[in-house]
């Protein structure tokens, strides 16, 4: 029973669909979501891999999560800032950067 | 039935994932969310690693998706707003990426490594066995990995108190 | 090793502290005129005496191989080691006394010449710089060596041509025989280079023993080579086609151009091809080459002679002459030969250019006195000059008498002897008569010019005008002691190398036997009949005669105008005058298209175009549009640099796979 090649093209696809959201949406808190979409993706290749290849994958994915968790922590205290001085979590509206 | 399983929650969370990124509200996009994350930690647990399916779901599914619905009624983005979704075109362009996305991943997991590092097969499932679901990964994480490891607590101390800085009004 | 020849650094070093001593005093107290006297003199005859010492030593040494003493390594990069070296042996030996001793006289000259000169402490010190250099030249064991003092002996020239100056035209002409040189000077370095290459050395003992089999005869290795190396010495001695900085080179002060550019620094290109001589003996073709450019030269020069008013100008041309001469020697074999009136050559020449000197002084002083502006350099302002100044009315006419070729006097030795070798050589090939032809002619003309000078000079009614005639007087002692001396030379040189008609003869040609030995089994053994080299002599007696005969009887200096009033010339005259149009020629030729060159393509469209334009203002034109564009790019919304971001991942996962 090898599930190996299933999980990573089912990995692929989660990624891709956490890709498609952070490009189809402009929702700042849902692009964030979208990202733990791709990092969870990852995570499930690491899974799958960690199968064959030995426990160390497993010990990433602890990783993964930690920094996952850093940066939603982060990600969001930043989003509430903005919000606060912008009213509004829409990016195309955040355009500080265009000078 | 393992292989029914692995399809049925794949499926489950391939579906809740285009769910969470197609709906409107932002919360009703995390509560797929949310159940993307406990059909991955069924996958999880369904391939072996049942630490790691427990975790999941206690710092996913319980901790980060509880802080995620916490900002959204915090910033109350749940009432009817104009929808941030793009037009037709939009959706082509992310859909045309994201399909070449996926075919050019696939791709990449058919490349062949260089050398046999796969382990001998039933590798794994005897050291489960001798040390257990998760003693075989705490002896990895805390022999090998032990540096990383304590290094990871200073980064979750400096998210900590970025994250009172970013969100206190006045310090 | 004879103890003497080890102190042959002194004459190297002594000129060099002389400069040094004297240019301190240029510079703190210009006004200090007898202590540069002592000192500008001084070394230069201290310089003589060792020099004889040196000479002496080695005219007892009986092995005759070259000394060549090593002071330290100069360089050495990869298989190249030159070392500073000087070489002493029977060549250089020659050369040392003719340069340290003309040099002397003429530093004796020139305390009397130049004594009202602002700049007489700088003048002294580029004297003994040109010494030091051309001691350096003469002595160098190695071409770079050599190179070293050619080039020094160049910035001298350029120094002392440009003496005064203030005035744009001495400037000019300074710049002209630089830059003359120059080109012959790349000719030299391209020598050396070939040289290394083919031998792995450039020492001169090492490169010509080295030679015959580095070499094949005629091959084009060494063709090159002596071509190159004949365009270096056509520059510094004034060859054709690099012969026209010479007579512009008379701007600098008289003695200067006695000293430089008539008795030492032209002879070095005849040197060099004396001291190259195994190489030249290899190179047939180039041999005749040099053979010919010195006897193209020697008549082209002489039929420009015949007609410049100038003083110093006809010694000019007067010079190229001579030197062609050498040329002529050296290039039909006669190394000895070619050497010999070398020597000779110093000795009338810088008597005739001291002389010249004296009379111009006279000129000027009465000129200065009368506040004129006259030309003081021209012959028409001059005549009937023997009543104010004997002395050096006579020791002029031994000179002339030498350089005319009337028998017994230095200058009939030596051209004959060159002449009777060109001679011998029509054996081999009849081009060589052609060339003893040209060099026949070329006697007749100097006999006939050298003649024409005295005349417009001394001889008929004084042009000089009424007010100046009083303030005409003969020079002092110390400008005519050495013209009586360099006369002694001019008279009695040509015992040096008698001819083999002679009791006694070939005693220079037998002292430098050891050095031109290398080259004799390359050369076909020359070989006159006494009855044939009696008939020489009495053609080239002929020919002397004839040529003074012919000035005497055609040239009225009684009819002749000043200056002022002097009708312009026609005919072949003019061209005669105007050089031939030569500079005319190559400012058309190379010059002006250089400018039109440099001007409208290096610059307008290539510096300004090219660099300025396409490359510098191009770049920053690059960088500005470039910015322009890409800031197009730089929306500043999220949305579009995700897209851009997630684009670029794409196009990397493509190249991983």
């Amino acid at each position: 029973m090898d599930l190996l090649g299933s999980a990573l093209a089912v990995s692929a696809i989660i990624f891709s669909l956490g890709v498609a959201g952070v490009l189809l949406r402009r929702n700042a808190i849902i692009v964030f979501m979208s990202i733990e979409l791709m990092l969870n993706a990852v995570n499930l290749s690491f899974i799958a891999l960690a199968q064959q290849l030995g426990p160390e994958g497993q010990v990433f994915v602890l990783f993964v999560m930690a920094v996952a968790a850093a940066e939603a922590v982060v990600g969001l205290a930043i989003i509430i800032a903005i919000y606060r001085h912008k009213q509004t979590v829409n990016l195309d509206k955040i355009n500080l950067l265009s000078g | 039935m393992l292989v029914f399983n692995f399809w049925f929650f794949s499926g489950l969370a391939i579906i809740s994932a285009l769910l969470c990124i197609t709906r409107r509200s932002p919360v009703v996009s995390a509560m797929w969310l949310v159940v993307t994350m406990f059909s991955i930690a069924a996958l999880y647990i369904i391939l072996g690693a049942q630490f790691i399916g427990a975790i999941q779901v206690l710092v996913y599914a319980g901790a980060i998706m509880v802080l995620f619905l916490f900002v959204i009624m915090l910033l109350n983005l749940g009432r009817d707003e104009p929808t941030d979704l793009p037009g037709w075109w939009g959706h082509a362009i992310t859909f045309g990426i994201g399909t070449l996305l996926i075919v050019e991943l696939w791709a990449v997991t058919r490349i062949v490594p260089a050398g046999e590092v796969r382990l001998p097969a039933g590798t794994m499932d005897r050291v489960m066995e001798q040390e257990g679901v998760v003693g075989a990964i705490s002896s990895t994480l805390f022999r090998d990995f032990l540096v990383p490891f304590e290094i990871t607590s200073v980064l979750l101390l400096a998210a900590v108190v970025g994250a009172v800085v970013l969100a206190k009004r006045r310090i | 090793m004879p103890t003497s020849v080890g102190w042959v650094w002194l004459v190297v070093v002594l000129p060099f502290l002389g400069f040094l001593a004297n240019g301190l005093i240029s510079l703190v107290k210009p006004q200090a005129k007898s202590a540069v006297s002592f000192i500008g003199v001084g070394v230069l005859v201290a310089a003589f005496a060792v020099a004889v010492a040196v000479v002496a030593g080695l005219s007892q040494d009986q092995q005759g191989a070259p000394y060549v003493l090593t002071y330290w390594s100069w360089m050495t990069v990869g298989g190249l080691e030159i070392a500073a070296a000087l070489q002493v042996d029977q060549l250089s030996a020659v050369m040392l006394i003719v340069v340290t001793g003309v040099s002397a006289l003429i530093h004796v000259f020139s305390v009397g010449y130049m004594r009202d000169d602002p700049g007489y402490p700088r003048y002294f010190a580029f004297l003994n710089l040109f010494v030091f250099f051309m001691v350096l030249l003469v002595l160098g064991a190695s071409f770079p060596v050599m190179f070293v003092g050619w080039e020094g002996v160049g910035l001298c020239s350029y120094l002392l041509i440009g003496f005064w100056y203030l005035d744009k035209v001495n400037a000019d002409a300074g710049k002209k025989a630089f830059l003359m040189n120059r080109i012959g000077d790349f000719g030299f370095l391209i020598a050396m280079f070939l040289i290394f290459q083919a031998t792995g050395s450039l020492a001169f003992t090492e490169v010509f023993e080295a030679a015959p089999e580095a070499f094949t005869i005629n091959g084009e290795i060494i063709t090159l080579i002596t071509w190159a190396l004949l365009r270096g010495g056509a520059g510094k001695s004034a060859q054709i086609p690099l012969y026209t900085w010479l007579p512009d080179a008379m701007a600098g002060p008289t003695p200067v151009s006695a000293l430089i550019h008539a008795a030492t620094m032209v002879t070095a290109g005849v040197y060099l091809v004396a001291r190259s001589n195994i190489l030249f003996a290899m190179a047939p073709v180039s041999s005749v080459v040099v053979a010919t450019v010195g006897a193209v030269t020697a008549l082209f020069a002489a039929t420009i002679a015949l007609k410049q008013w100038d003083i110093k100008k006809v010694l000019a041309y007067s010079t190229v002459s001579q030197l062609g001469y050498m040329f002529l020697g050296v290039g039909v074999g006669a190394y000895a030969g070619g050497i010999f009136h070398l020597v000779t050559h110093a000795f009338f020449k810088a008597l005739l250019f001291l002389g010249s000197g004296s009379v111009i002084f006279a000129l000027h002083r009465a000129y200065h006195a009368t506040h004129s502006h006259d030309d003081a350099q021209d012959m028409r302002n001059m005549g009937g000059m023997r009543k104010f100044m004997p002395w050096t009315f006579a020791v002029m006419w031994v000179a002339t008498f030498a350089i005319a070729g009337i028998p017994g006097l230095s200058g009939f030795f030596s051209k004959d002897g060159i002449l009777a070798v060109a001679f011998a050589r029509g054996h081999d090939h009849p081009v060589f008569y052609l060339l003893w032809l040209m060099g026949v002619i070329a006697a007749l003309l100097t006999a006939f010019y050298m003649t024409r000078l005295m005349l417009y000079t001394f001889h008929g009614p004084s042009r000089t005008g009424e007010g100046e005639q009083r303030h005409l007087a003969e020079a002092p002692w110390v400008m005519t002691g050495p013209l009586v001396v360099l006369a002694l030379g001019s008279i009695f040189a040509g015992v040096l190398n008698l001819p083999h008609v002679l009791p006694n003869p070939g005693w220079l040609e037998h002292w430098l036997e050891p050095v031109t030995e290398l080259s004799h089994r390359y050369w076909n053994e020359v070989h006159l009949a006494a009855s044939t080299e009696w008939l020489l002599m009495a053609v080239a007696t002929a020919i002397a005669v004839a040529g003074m005969a012919g000035a005497v009887i055609m040239l009225k200096p009684e009819k002749l105008k000043a200056a002022k009033e002097a009708p312009a010339e026609t005919g072949i005259q003019k061209v005669l005058l105007k050089k031939w149009y030569v500079d005319e020629i190559y400012d058309a030729l190379i010059v002006r298209p250089t400018v039109w060159m440099s001007r409208n393509v290096l610059w307008k469209f290539f510096d300004a175009g090219v660099i300025d334009g396409a490359m510098v203002n191009g770049s920053a034109w690059t960088a500005r549009a470039v910015g322009f564009v890409g800031s197009a790019v730089q929306t500043g919304r999220l949305a579009w640099y995700l897209l851009v971001f997630v684009i670029g991942t794409l196009v990397l996962l493509r190249a991983v796979m």
